[in-house]
């Protein structure tokens, strides 16, 4: 147990060697590594920051994922490294590790005393670089400079390869490189590939090399726009310079694009694992409205995507209508759809258009799917795409900062996950509520799309358990099926149902943003209610009430604008909060979305649930939604919070979302899931 | 006593915590920890450590009383009692709640309560425990000794 023998051994040696000369390396490193550390415990917190201390590094503590969420996105450079728990209250560790992963792009690092073969393999596959087991020790921390070290070298690496030929993307998996490898580049592709393996450095890597990379942050317009060239262009050709050359941004470079794109292909893929049920469920959706078809093809993703941008309806319309046709490529379709959601985080978005029922309905069906990675039933897709859906509501929520009103919370660039996020649910609220207060409207849409998302949700909801991990997804899916169950109960509720394929209508077609303005308020509370829902789904109509409070927390922090708008249908959406200002744009389409799923009487629930995809996923969770929200509808709005508050997943997964205007995401307990990237 | 007494009944006591399981290396890493910069913190580690655990404790009580027992709460709780205790060296607390989620999985209401009074006891005995040696040591730097360092021949 000698400690202090240890200490001093660091040395970056090795490593510095393959540093360019612009990579300025103090002598004193690692000392001086800014970490970051999360954990809710707070005798583990006080240990760890003093064993950090001991190390020489520079430490900040946090207690909670929201707050350390906000301190990254306040300074962007600020830190080298993060240090997250795994189990926290008010937030997974993977989420805010797939929020870092695509806001910051810092090296996380995992912490648990669950050494499950499970968890660890979570970690590895959200993208965690290290995962250490509690009680963690001081020899352990004393070696985590080594990844921020590789993390630099690696994109290094791709700075000087993407500079010198066509850029395809490193990574080795995807199709999607194949793909466009072969067609795109010339040729270079490969070669730079090998590049990469050399360790020598030409004359043109010593030109950009001595270049220090600065860190690009990727804000809410800069990914809507990577991700607009990248659905122009096509997920299989989206190669970085021709992203780049779509975007046409000053002082983006190709590498910056391709570690995004990279990072979007993660993302995309790990979506792509619901992408057979998405194809399930497009089938299903494209039976009742060929519109869906295409949609469904999306999966989820581009129906989330759509419904959180508002943008995405342009965007994602076009590619799921290319999509569509191309349902026997559900995994493709995931990809673009997954693109959509990027798009959707980044957007501020503005857009959500609810207009079409279809698309409505498209989104609904493919935020199921997205949601769940369950392959076969749709369910299992609808809450995939619920969940992304709800996701990417969230996100937008967060994003969408600069747009004022709805954007009130998310900071302005760098989150873009979040923000995304948060702008998705607030859009989702927006969605519901509009969806909800145009019931009329609605209705006549949502009729039949309500049939085609409570299949979905049904099959959705099957998978939920597994997405649990999809924080917002749980919940949306739930929220379908809710309707589908209480359609005849719920006058107005049906009209849920119908909005929430409406929301992911809007958010393709934004066409709802009116009605979303008003309506926003409810549906924040989606997110929360999914993780809880995740959990329950199972079988818990608790949980379901828990989410819908959770949501209605959510929402309610989120929707500040919203909150004026509840009036839909329960006091529950009213809480939400959104207020309609805000969501102005993708909120709308989100809060109308989220709204409508509550309206049947999960609005009760969902008050809170200010993320529509929340309420998407509740309904694809469908079952237990349903349960629950015959339940739901008994209590009062009022009660239901209180009353579900015992689930501490759900509460904090509301009070996280309520805490934390920027909160990307609800807390996914998903297992099954293996969104890595999905920030949300 | 002088502080030469009480420095030797400290080491033997704090070896007694060892051998007897109470603490495990964990603890020792704390207490190296320890600095001039930072005298107390072994202290407060343990403070924070006790007002902690006692609620944890509180809610797992709650939770187990209830009619329809959430286990996945209780599994929550108890996990997180588990970190903490073997973030700090509480070997046999650590042990018990190890065994403790394993009845959590079987979601046995019996067994599950039997594991609770078997946390609870452990907690108290090793918070017992601390106290005194913090007591001493509070006394040998009182007195103007210092605290000697516990080899341990792990």
């Amino acid at each position: 147990m000698n400690v202090s023998s240890v200490k001093g051994s660091m040395s970056i040696s090795s490593s510095t060697s393959t540093w360019k000369a612009g990579d300025t390396i103090s002598d004193q490193f690692p000392a001086g590594l800014r970490v970051l550390v999360v954990d809710d415990d707070p005798t583990c917190l006080m240990i760890l920051e003093k064993m950090l201390i001991a190390c020489l590094y520079k430490v900040t503590k946090c207690n909670r994922a929201e707050t350390a969420l906000s301190k990254l996105r306040e300074n962007k450079n600020g830190y080298d490294i993060v240090l997250s728990d795994v189990h926290m209250p008010d937030m997974d560790g993977f989420k805010l590790l797939e929020h870092i992963g695509l806001e910051m792009d810092l090296p996380v690092i995992m912490m648990s005393a669950d050494d499950g073969k499970q968890v660890v393999m979570k970690g590895v596959t959200h993208g965690a670089c290290d995962y250490l087991i509690k009680p963690v020790r001081i020899e352990a921390l004393k070696n985590i400079w080594q990844h921020v070290v590789r993390k630099r070298k690696n994109e290094w690496k791709e700075f000087e390869q993407s500079g010198s030929v066509e850029e395809g993307d490193r990574q080795p998996k995807q199709s999607d490189d194949a793909d466009y490898s072969s067609s795109a580049n010339e040729g270079n592709w490969k070669g730079s590939k090998r590049r990469k393996d050399e360790e020598e450095e030409t004359d043109e890597r010593d030109d950009t090399s001595t270049l220090k990379k600065p860190r690009v942050v990727w804000s809410v317009e800069l990914h809507q726009q990577f991700v607009a060239a990248v659905n122009q262009l096509g997920i299989d050709k989206a190669v970085p310079k021709k992203i780049l050359e779509l975007m046409n941004v000053p002082g983006l470079t190709r590498e910056n694009v391709a570690s995004h794109l990279q990072k979007y292909r993660l993302y995309l893929r790990r979506l792509s694992g619901v992408s057979q049920h998405q194809s399930n469920l497009s089938t299903i959706i494209s039976a009742q409205d060929p519109t869906f078809g295409s949609l469904s093809s999306l999966s989820g993703l581009d129906l989330q995507t759509l419904a959180a941008t508002g943008q995405l309806p342009a965007q994602s319309l076009a590619r799921l209508q290319a999509a569509g046709l191309g349902r026997a490529t559900a995994k493709s379709a995931i990809p673009i759809t997954l693109v959509d959601q990027r798009n959707i985080f980044s957007f501020e978005n503005p857009k959500l258009r609810f207009g079409e029922g279809q698309q409505q309905h498209m989104t609904n069906k493919q935020q199921v799917n997205l949601l769940h990675g369950i392959p076969t039933t749709m369910e299992p897709k609808q809450l995939v795409s619920l969940r992304h859906a709800a996701q990417s509501v969230g996100n937008m929520n967060m994003q969408v900062p600069p747009h004022g009103p709805q954007s009130s919370q998310n900071n302005p660039l760098l989150m873009q996950m979040g923000q995304q996020q948060q702008q998705q649910q607030s859009r989702g609220q927006i969605l519901v509520d509009s969806t909800i207060n145009h019931a009329p409207r609605l209705s006549s849409m949502g009729q039949p799309i309500l049939s085609n998302g409570m299949a979905t949700n049904v099959s959705s909801r099957s998978g939920i358990p597994e997405n649990i991990r999809a924080p917002g997804y749980s919940q949306t899916p739930s929220m379908l099926n809710f309707p589908m169950n209480h359609a005849s109960e719920l006058p107005g509720n049906c009209f849920p149902l119908g909005s929430t394929p409406g929301v992911s209508n809007l958010t393709s077609k934004g066409a709802f943003q009116e009605d979303v303005n008003s309506e926003i308020k409810g549906s924040g509370g989606f997110m929360p209610s999914y993780d809880v829902f995740n959990d329950l789904n199972q079988h818990k109509p608790q949980s379901w009430e828990l989410q819908n409070v959770g949501i209605a927390f959510d929402s309610s922090q989120h929707s500040n604008s919203l909150q004026g708008n509840l009036d839909l249908t329960q006091s529950a959406l009213g809480q939400q909060g959104f207020s309609s200002g805000q969501m102005n744009g993708h909120n709308r389409s989100a809060a109308v979305a989220s709204k409508a799923m509550f309206s049947t009487g999960d609005v009760k629930e969902l008050r809170s649930a200010q993320n529509v995809n929340q309420h998407l996923n509740n309904l694809l969770v469908d079952n237990t939604i349903r349960v629950k929200s015959e339940r739901v509808c008994d209590t009062s709005p009022a009660n239901i919070f209180p009353d579900h508050f015992g689930q501490d997943d759900l509460m904090s997964a509301l009070l996280k979302q309520q805490e934390s205007v920027a909160s990307s995401e609800n807390e996914f307990d998903f297992d099954g899931y293996s969104m890595n990237n999905i920030p949300v | 006593m002088e502080v030469g007494q009480m420095q030797r009944r400290l080491v033997d006591y704090t070896k007694s915590l060892f051998m007897e399981g109470f603490l495990d290396a964990q603890f020792l890493q704390l207490q190296q920890l320890q600095d001039e910069s930072n005298p107390d913190f072994v202290v407060e580690v343990v403070s924070l450590f006790f007002d902690d655990s006692e609620k944890l404790l509180n809610d797992l009580t709650m939770a187990l009383d209830q009619p329809n027992v959430d286990f996945k709460k209780v599994d929550a709780h108890v996990h997180q009692l588990k970190g903490s205790s073997s973030s700090i060296g509480a070997q046999r607390v650590k042990n018990a709640c190890i065994a403790f989620r394993s009845f959590c999985e079987e979601q046995n209401i019996d067994a599950t309560l039997r594991c609770l009074q078997q946390v609870k006891q452990e907690y108290y005995l090793v918070k017992n425990k601390l106290e005194t040696m913090l007591r001493l040591e509070q006394q040998i730097v009182a007195a103007g000794g210092s605290i000697p360092m516990i080899e341990l021949g792990f």
